[in-house]
């Protein structure tokens, strides 16, 4: 019972990173119509947000090292430190969940540039062309980070009091034994929450009425007299800052490394392609169902009657719904029936 | 078929076989002239081809090729384990594997199209490459990879002499695999295989294969069933993957899983849009220059840079340097992705096209009748 608890949350919380990552891919497929394979290196971008934001918190300077009388040592403290004594360090502490207010002005900013500079010539090209494009242009995302941040996983700290794991084991009446990593719990609770802004967002506010009625007919509304595709910028830079955001909060749980993106984006085109295209509540219900399928596949007492299946059970789980459901979960009718 | 189309096509294969095979002559000049670069080349050539086959033809846009090329690997590495070190059963083996997994992936990939049957063939390359890593270990050896040890049975070999001292070398009837010799096979391989593209390019079979990539609802009004053609070219096509694999662990036997990895498969999407998807040399101009450049540029690193701006004074040299630094050795791939994007922008017919327009603007300003640059647009 526990066993099955722990993984449906490990479920969850992986299901969480995928729905985000799928929720912006699907809305600028429904939107624009554009195949966009960077968008894992737009995750990984947001992931080495949170680093570079650390990076800046801790510029240090060298100072000579009391604790140490027997020869000169030196240490490296942070000029946060510095000047601001105790609050410096607890700000470097927090420096992961602060490094938000550099994520989503960069994200948001690469993202409208993108879509200006690359995107916006391939509105008319085939999905192949734009497939092509996109994934270039990750290998470049991807190579600059790696030249800048070298090859090696960083590690991402979350801030100390959330480190440690949660004993919800005892908050809901189970065994006491069971815990749960505060930081996971975080996530699932972040991706919910930026999961219900977005759709709050589309559903209540007038440009999200814009945007759903473009994504049904795109000509019609043009025809109102409304520029789309002045709003379609906007919505490939909200998609960039959802990714971003969902990779931001997943450095603490995978150390950021230049080619995290790839192995996202693989999953992630699955999980919208099993939710259905252009569908955004088949993204999340897909994502969060892939998710929990994984981690329950991953248990040993499944392993050992089918070894293997933790490996593969996203992909024939696709392949299935591919075969048996073409336009997926929750595809509308027309959206990309060939 | 007249005579002259076969005519065209004898003359084609003669001038290409020179050319092919005097490749360490005229690659020697430019410092490509050596072996290792030279079986590159020839290797990557096989696969690009057989990519175009389905990529240029179809239409069909596999992210999972790289599938194929690991399976042939370790097929013939299994084949020298098992049953001798001699190469043709290997190639032959791997073709054969090759092409079975092809038409098992390709009967499920191909019930859909567009960007579903990418998306499906990426499915299973990460499902391969995963499952070598994992389960398949046994068969695989996991990250170490697949190979060659004294213990190894070599049934066929030791039918007719006793296990030698060391580690034996790949051979064909005795001659061994590794340099020159190995990229003449390799080169006779390609031929052979080029001619086999040709033969598909030029035939009613690869007729309707382009028919299937400018409209396919039409060709099926039109009374024919496309599936079959489509399963047809998406096998041969992994068939000349997993010759390309097989030819791979000829000239050095070993295999591993990275192989199949689908960025693998996206290099090989690279270079055949590089050179021209769906003409009969593009694939091969493209594998040539990237993997031409690749070797350049990797070996480049910041003190070659400085000697080479060394003309210029000093600031300027420095900002060259830094500027271009991030471009050459291990960024590499960032020089590749930015070629990629250009190429896809500006240019979605490669550099065959590039030389299309190029000779039309030349023919143009020959003719004064016609302003130059009309004819480019078209």
């Amino acid at each position: 019972m526990d066993a099955i608890f722990l993984q449906l949350l490990n479920g969850l919380d992986k299901g969480g990173a995928y729905a985000l990552i799928a929720l912006g891919l699907t809305l600028v497929f429904g939107t624009l119509g554009v195949v966009n394979f960077a968008h894992g290196a737009l995750f990984m971008l947001g992931a080495f947000c949170a680093v570079t934001f650390q990076k800046l918190l801790t510029i240090s300077l060298k100072v000579r090292d009391t604790s140490i009388t027997f020869f000169e040592a030196y240490k490296e403290q942070p000029y946060l430190e510095i000047w601001f004594g105790e609050l410096g360090s607890t700000i470097i502490d927090w420096a992961l969940p602060l490094s938000i207010l550099l994520t989503i002005p960069v994200m948001l900013l690469v993202g409208l540039a993108m879509e200006r500079g690359l995107i916006k010539h391939f509105y008319k090209r085939t999905h192949a062309e734009q497939i092509l494009v996109t994934f270039g242009f990750a290998i470049v995302l991807q190579e600059i980070i790696r030249h800048f941040f070298g090859a090696n996983p960083i590690p991402t700290p979350a801030p100390d009091i959330v480190s440690g794991s949660a004993p919800i084991g005892a908050w809901l009446g189970l065994s006491e034994s069971l815990v749960y990593p505060w930081w996971r719990i975080i996530y699932l609770l972040f991706s919910i929450t930026v999961i219900t802004l977005v759709f709050a967002f589309l559903q209540l506010t007038t440009f999200g009425m814009v945007v759903r009625a473009g994504m049904q007919d795109r000509e019609m509304v043009a025809m109102l007299g409304i520029n789309v595709e002045r709003k379609f910028t906007i919505v490939f830079g909200l998609a960039a800052t959802v990714a971003g955001l969902a990779g931001m909060m997943y450095a603490p749980i995978l150390p950021p490394d230049y080619h995290m993106g790839m192995d996202f984006l693989v999953l992630s085109f699955v999980v919208v392609v099993v939710g259905g295209m252009g569908s955004l509540p088949g993204a999340v219900a897909a994502g969060f169902l892939l998710g929990i399928l994984q981690s329950f596949a991953s248990m040993n007492e499944i392993k050992s009657i089918l070894p293997g299946i933790d490996q593969i059970i996203i992909y024939l789980v696709a392949v299935l719904i591919l075969l048996t459901r073409p336009r997926g979960l929750m595809g509308r009718k027309g959206v990309m029936e060939e | 078929m007249n005579f002259s189309e076969t005519g065209n096509n004898l003359k084609l294969m003669l001038i290409f076989s020179a050319v092919i095979l005097t490749m360490p002559l005229w690659l020697a000049p430019i410092g490509a002239g050596y072996p290792d670069l030279l079986q590159k080349f020839v290797i990557f050539g096989i696969f690009a081809i057989g990519y175009n086959i389905l990529f240029g033809l179809t239409g069909y846009l596999s992210f999972g090729h790289a599938v194929f090329l690991g399976i042939g690997s370790y097929t013939a590495v299994w084949s020298f384990k098992l049953l001798t070190m001699n190469v043709l059963p290997a190639i032959l083996l791997a073709t054969i594997m090759a092409g079975v997994a092809a038409a098992l992936i390709g009967y499920i990939s191909l019930r859909r199209s567009g960007i579903y049957f990418s998306i499906l063939t990426l499915a299973f390359a990460q499902m391969s490459y995963n499952l070598a890593y994992s389960v398949l270990t046994p068969i695989t050896n996991g990250e170490t990879g697949l190979q060659l040890s004294q213990q190894d049975p070599r049934i066929i070999d030791r039918a007719f002499s006793t296990a030698g001292e060391g580690l034996p070398s790949t051979e064909l009837f005795g001659i061994s695999m590794s340099g020159y010799s190995g990229f003449y096979f390799c080169a006779v391989v390609l031929i052979i295989a080029f001619f086999f593209s040709l033969k598909i390019f030029r035939s009613p079979f690869g007729m309707k294969l382009q028919a299937i990539k400018s409209n396919q609802t039409r060709m099926k009004y039109t009374g024919f069933n496309t599936r079959p053609y489509l399963m047809t070219a998406f096998i041969i096509s992994g068939m000349y993957a997993g010759l390309a694999g097989a030819l791979m662990a000829v000239t050095d036997p070993l295999a591993g899983a990275e192989r199949m990895q689908w960025t693998a498969s996206g290099e090989v999407v690279l270079m055949t849009i590089l050179g021209g998807v769906g003409t009969l040399f593009g694939p091969l101009l493209g594998v040539g220059i990237i993997k031409y450049f690749e070797n350049i540029f990797s070996a480049i690193n910041e003190e070659t840079l400085h000697h080479l701006f060394s003309f210029l004074p000093g600031f300027l040299e420095s900002l060259m340097v830094t500027i271009t630094a991030p471009f050459v050795g291990e960024g590499w791939h960032l020089t590749l992705g930015v070629l990629f994007m250009v190429i896809v922008i500006f240019l979605p017919g490669g550099i065959m096209e590039g030389m299309d327009r190029i000779k039309k603007r030349f023919r143009h300003q020959g003719d004064d009748n016609d302003p130059p640059g009309e004819g480019v647009d078209q």
